[in-house]
């Protein structure tokens, strides 16, 4: 029966049209919109580590006080002193601090030009806690941390610009005129919002080329993109600045019970407890311990040009499909007199009823199909409508593919109840008569 | 026309679904349609916001200086660079600059207006520029002077230097003093140390522009200071009209002065390039509100046709009825538009309150402006005008229904 319905609905198709075309176009660019922006939305909101982000945790502590922090809230960085009482203290699975670096290479040697390459400062644990996979060699040990050993890990991106793609471990490379032997070749690994260094970044940029040890970074004073400071500002060198107010330092824990989470808090407010006792700290203590997904949440990674376009799109979506039951409704009534000779014939409401869902159904799924080509469209030209770091993320998959369709043909079977349930009223004697 | 409202009524009550669907999808457009407007509205202004500089003539180049040099040597550096830049023949002017207006990227402080003052008075752009700053940018001097070329400071990594010297823009010199006393007071820029006002320019934009940037508004500072760290940029003006061969000679110059250097292509360039990304997110949303509330209002009237066609084919005979009772066409025609005004003013009242309840929705929500009662105005008119349009069609094919029908079939 339903082979026989649906061809029904495919020859009802082409009964009417023009009003036909008018659902198919509804819900084909209701749909389509609604497709568009959420590639985007899903690419930016996605969770960036799911196997992980429960365990890993951002430390915050005020050290600017109620007077010049915002809102109550701890900056969203380290000061240097802070950063280095967590990291000795060591309460955790494992930690790692960092910061951003924009440094320079040449790819050909002395007779080149310059390339500028970005990476981060970090310590070993680095890379077993965010799972950064390697294709060559490995990170560097915690021996090698506290040695402040001259040593780098390279993007699979940048060993392919500066050695051709070959294992290039052991090699040196020189960084603003400063050299490093590899260490390790990470595959490619750009997790999408980069949820471990949004200080000073929109969690979209381009891809690292480089990690150094932080441990070295400092050694050999390599500034960080960016510091935020607060009050009075003196400090007149390197060193001077290490001991200011400004922040820069992204600390991350990985701690993996709830006793662990709980225990470091309680550090944490014991920490600032201390300073304040010290006479460092000025109020009471103001910790946070976020995991990433809270703090993804916090810092509003997803742009609010993103949410307003898909709440606008599926707005839109809703009143293309209030129109498609409109108009459901004239195309179904307007057959009455076949419905009452069916039904006096011997069909049952409920048979009616189903035929008229399934027919709704092969609109939806030509609207569909017209959405899906609208979709490809549309994402194809996604780079108008967000700036370029944002568009580029958006991509037209299998999974966007079966959304498209699916959404279409549910929707719109939705909107048929009502029209179906309604030509599955008539009445065959009254229709009969009448005509 | 006031005598046929009774019969439409009684009419409609036969109808009810068809009704309330037109009904609903025209309070919703009107909803969708307002807030999308003045979405739009919002987000060309804020994208056509003057910088205040010489935009036509103006290109920036990020400079990151490669390999490892000491300060000294980037000073005698910068001093090589800027003398080779000023003198090439499409070059009005060049300056060395902490930032330029729409980077993006911000150097901002905060300024106070007496050195024990905790709580900041307010948050300044800071540019660092020598004294071919306010001619390279094109700024216009409205009170006391520019730096002189002795006034210049210079900055080493990781040091704080204030100056005694600043100018500010004149939104800048109002927020601090607003009796309009500002030149020669001083201002405390995160130190006890205060610079002297100089000099206020009219306007200079901030170089971040986003939301958290909004209530400091073009509140800007310029100080005599040359930055010898690891970058900086070189703002250069060209001669009217010759920006395109100053976007040749200038890398060309820059490299044949030294190559241990980087410049960075994705910031700086023409400033119509740095405008273009600045507000790219703006424009791309009021293209996007633009896009779909052509279309929507295009679907909200094309469902009109259909269900008014449908109502039409549906009562042909009534329709024929009335003629041979002695309707006019005219008459048949004020039915349908009446008919359609009616059902229009239920959907555009509710649409006016969901516009507003969405509009106050995205207030809490995005921090967006409160929606001006001019767009729910524009909309309500926009929608029964959209109507009486779609339903003329099927209303005149209805005043074409001959008499005759009355005695066909049945």
């Amino acid at each position: 029966m339903f082979a026989y319905y649906f061809d029904l609905g495919l020859r009802s198709l082409k009964r009417n049209p023009a009003l036909t075309a008018l659902m198919v176009m509804a819900i084909g660019v209701g749909v389509a919109a609604s497709m568009i922006t959420y590639s985007v939305f899903r690419a930016v909101s996605g969770n960036p580590i799911p196997d992980k982000s429960a365990q890993l945790f951002i430390p915050q502590i005020d050290g600017w006080g109620p007077q010049q922090n915002r809102d109550g809230e701890p900056a969203d960085a380290l000061n240097y002193i802070d950063a280095m009482a967590l990291m000795r203290a060591r309460r955790a699975t494992r930690q790692t601090f960092l910061y951003g670096l924009s440094m320079s290479v040449l790819p050909g040697g002395n007779q080149s030009l310059p390339v500028a390459v970005n990476g981060y400062a970090v310590y070993g644990d680095f890379f077993p806690m965010f799972e950064v996979p390697f294709l060559y060699g490995s990170s560097w040990s915690a021996a090698e941390d506290d040695g402040h050993a001259a040593v780098v890990v390279l993007s699979e991106e940048l060993n392919q610009k500066l050695f051709g793609g070959t294992n290039s471990v052991g090699r040196e490379i020189t960084l603003d005129g400063h050299d490093y032997r590899v260490a390790g070749v990470a595959r490619h690994w750009d997790p999408k919002p980069r949820f471990f260094a949004l200080f000073n970044g929109s969690g979209f940029q381009d891809p690292t080329d480089f990690y150094l040890p932080f441990t070295r970074a400092l050694d050999v004073q390599v500034n960080p993109n960016g510091n935020s400071c607060r009050g009075h500002l003196s400090f007149s060198g390197w060193n001077d600045w290490l001991q200011s107010n400004c922040v820069w330092v992204t600390p991350w824990v990985e701690l993996d019970s709830a006793s662990d989470v709980a225990g470091y808090r309680h550090f944490l407010e014991g920490y600032a407890a201390d300073q304040q006792r010290a006479g460092r700290f000025a109020w009471a203590p103001n910790v946070r311990l976020r995991n990433v997904t809270q703090w993804l949440d916090y810092q509003k990674i997803v742009p609010t040009e993103s949410r307003i376009s898909l709440i606008v799109s599926l707005g839109f979506f809703a009143i293309c499909l209030i129109n498609t039951i409109g108009l459901l409704l004239a195309k179904f009534l307007r057959r009455a007199g076949e419905i009452g000779v069916r039904r006096a014939l011997g069909a049952s409401r409920r048979e009616i009823y189903e035929q008229y869902l399934i027919e709704a159904a092969t609109v939806g799924l030509a609207g569909g199909v017209f959405g899906l080509l609208l979709t490809a469209v549309g994402i194809s030209g996604v780079s108008l409508l967000f700036s370029p770091e944002i568009a580029r993320l958006a991509h037209l998959d299998l999974s966007l593919v079966g959304l498209t369709l699916t959404v279409a043909v549910l929707a719109t079977v939705a909107a048929a109840f009502y029209p179906a349930w309604r030509a599955a009223q008539v009445q065959p004697a009254w229709q009969l008569k009448a005509n | 026309m006031s005598m046929q409202i009774k019969p439409i009524l009684a009419a409609l009550r036969q109808h009810k679904a068809g009704t309330v669907l037109i009904a609903l999808q025209i309070a919703l457009t009107l909803a969708i349609v307002c807030n999308a407007l003045f979405i739009i509205q919002q987000r060309l202004a804020h994208l056509s916001e003057p910088t205040g500089i010489d935009e036509a003539n103006l290109l920036v180049i990020a400079n990151q200086w490669a390999g490892h040099r000491s300060s000294q040597e980037v000073g005698a550096q910068i001093q090589a660079d800027l003398a080779a830049l000023r003198q090439l023949p499409s070059v009005r002017d060049a300056s060395p600059s902490d930032g330029y207006p729409l980077s993006g990227g911000n150097w901002d402080n905060f300024v106070m207006r007496t050195p024990e003052q905790l709580k900041p008075t307010t948050d300044a752009s800071v540019y660092m520029g020598d004294e071919h700053m306010l001619d390279t940018l094109g700024v216009k001097l409205i009170a006391g002077r520019n730096f002189n070329a002795s006034e210049i400071m210079r900055m080493a990594s990781r040091q704080v230097v204030i100056p005694p010297v600043v100018i500010v823009t004149k939104a800048l010199a109002d927020h601090l003093y607003p009796d309009g006393s500002a030149l020669g007071k001083p201002i405390y820029s995160m130190s006890t140390t205060p610079s002297t006002i100089i000099g206020i320019v009219e306007r200079l934009q901030r170089q971040n522009v986003s939301n958290w940037s909004k209530p400091y508004a073009y509140e800007s500072l310029l100080w005599p200071i040359r930055e010898d760290t690891d970058g900086l940029f070189y703002i250069v003006r060209s001669k009217p009209g010759q920006l395109a061969d100053a976007m040749r000679e200038v890398p060309k110059a820059l490299y044949a002065q030294s190559r241990m250097r980087v410049f960075d292509p994705k910031i700086g360039g023409s400033f119509a390039q740095i405008r273009q990304r600045a507000y790219d997110s703006d424009r791309g949303i009021a293209i996007l509100m633009g896009i779909i509330s052509v279309v929507l209002l295009a679907i909200t009237a094309a469902g009109i046709v259909g269900l008014t066609s449908f109502w039409v084919g549906q009562r042909r005979k009534q329709i024929g009825v009335r003629r041979a009772l002695g309707a006019t066409r005219s008459d048949i025609l004020h039915y349908f538009l009446t008919e359609n005004l009616l059902i229009s003013v239920g959907g555009v009242l509710t649409g006016t309150v969901l516009a507003i309840g969405i509009n106050l929705w995205m207030v809490t929500r995005f921090e967006m402006a409160r929606l001006s009662m001019d767009y729910v105005g524009t909309g309500v008119i926009l929608l029964l005008l959209l109507g009486q349009c779609a339903v003329l069609g099927p209303a005149l094919r209805a005043s074409h229904v001959s008499p005759v029908e009355a005695t066909r079939s049945a």
